[in-house]
């Protein structure tokens, strides 16, 4: 999971080396947390949060087969 | 595709005064000379300066498989593609085992992975171009879907003489029900709220 974040916003950043992902992992969710270099936070986000969506989005398939919810926080 | 023509005293004064205009490095383009120089006779008459022209290349493709190929490996789902060039597009067709984990439901897995892959492949292009993720046939298939849940509805409406609303869905799918109900006599559509809740309606003429 932490992979496909770090491949997802590294290839959308201008600054791929300041891209940070931390995941915290409960009983029953996942918290995954994406830190990008600050310039870059409108790239992953989007116009009214449109990137941000798709990412959830992928996320969340990418998690179906573990049967535990998984929650993106962009910080 | 953008290109341009330059010319210089020799090849390589040609080359590198087009890379300047461009303002990209020899890497980024494909160099076509058109005319050597000639010095003329006596260095005076005939005198032709050197030709060359400048191609930028396309690393859209180049960006989507690597792009892709990550991403499935992260995903660590069993999925191959194709690429195939179209006119006015890309089209990548997805197929393999986990083909349904891409596409989710109604398609919205798919339709964020075909967003995020525009992106991904079209950063920093001065050409872009657009792609079209498929999967199996998905995207024809839920066309064809599309039209009968349509004609059914815009049948029901033309006898009942009541509006009735589809349900949420994206331009795309919405472009598809308005072109299907153009010419359905006795119904007109329009589209009403705001994305991502924004719906088709079909309503009877009077």
């Amino acid at each position: 999971m932490k992979g496909l974040v770090e491949v997802l916003a590294k290839s959308l950043v201008d600054n791929p080396d300041e891209v940070v992902v931390t995941v915290a992992e409960g009983e029953k969710a996942i918290l995954i947390e994406l830190k990008v270099a600050p310039q870059d936070v409108g790239k992953i986000i989007g116009k009214q949060g449109r990137i941000a969506k798709a990412l959830r989005t992928l996320v969340k398939a990418a998690a179906s087969r573990e049967k535990k919810k998984v929650i993106l926080e962009i910080v | 595709m953008r290109e341009i023509e330059v010319t210089g005293k020799t090849v390589e004064d040609a080359i590198s005064f087009g890379l300047e205009q461009l303002g990209v490095e020899r890497s980024d383009v494909e160099i076509e000379i058109l005319e050597q120089p000639s010095k003329g006779i006596l260095g005076l008459f005939g005198q032709k300066p050197a030709k060359v022209r400048l191609t930028i290349k396309s690393r859209v493709i180049e960006k989507a498989k690597k792009f892709l190929d990550d991403v499935i490996a992260a995903m660590g789902v069993k999925v191959s593609y194709e690429i195939l060039q179209r006119e006015d597009h890309l089209l990548i067709n997805l197929y393999g085992n986990d083909v349904g984990i891409l596409i989710g439901y109604r398609g919205e897995t798919l339709d964020a992975l075909q967003y995020i892959t525009n992106l991904a492949a079209n950063k920093n292009e001065i050409t872009p171009r657009r792609i079209i993720l498929d999967a199996q046939g998905y995207r024809e298939r839920r066309e064809k879907t599309l039209i009968r849940l349509a004609e059914r509805v815009a049948e029901k409406v033309r006898q009942k003489g009541r509006p009735f609303a589809l349900e949420p869905m994206t331009p795309q799918e919405r472009r598809i029900i308005h072109t299907a109900l153009q010419n359905f006599e006795g119904v007109y559509t329009y589209s009403e709220g705001e994305d991502p809740n924004r719906k088709v309606i079909i309503a009877p003429k009077r």
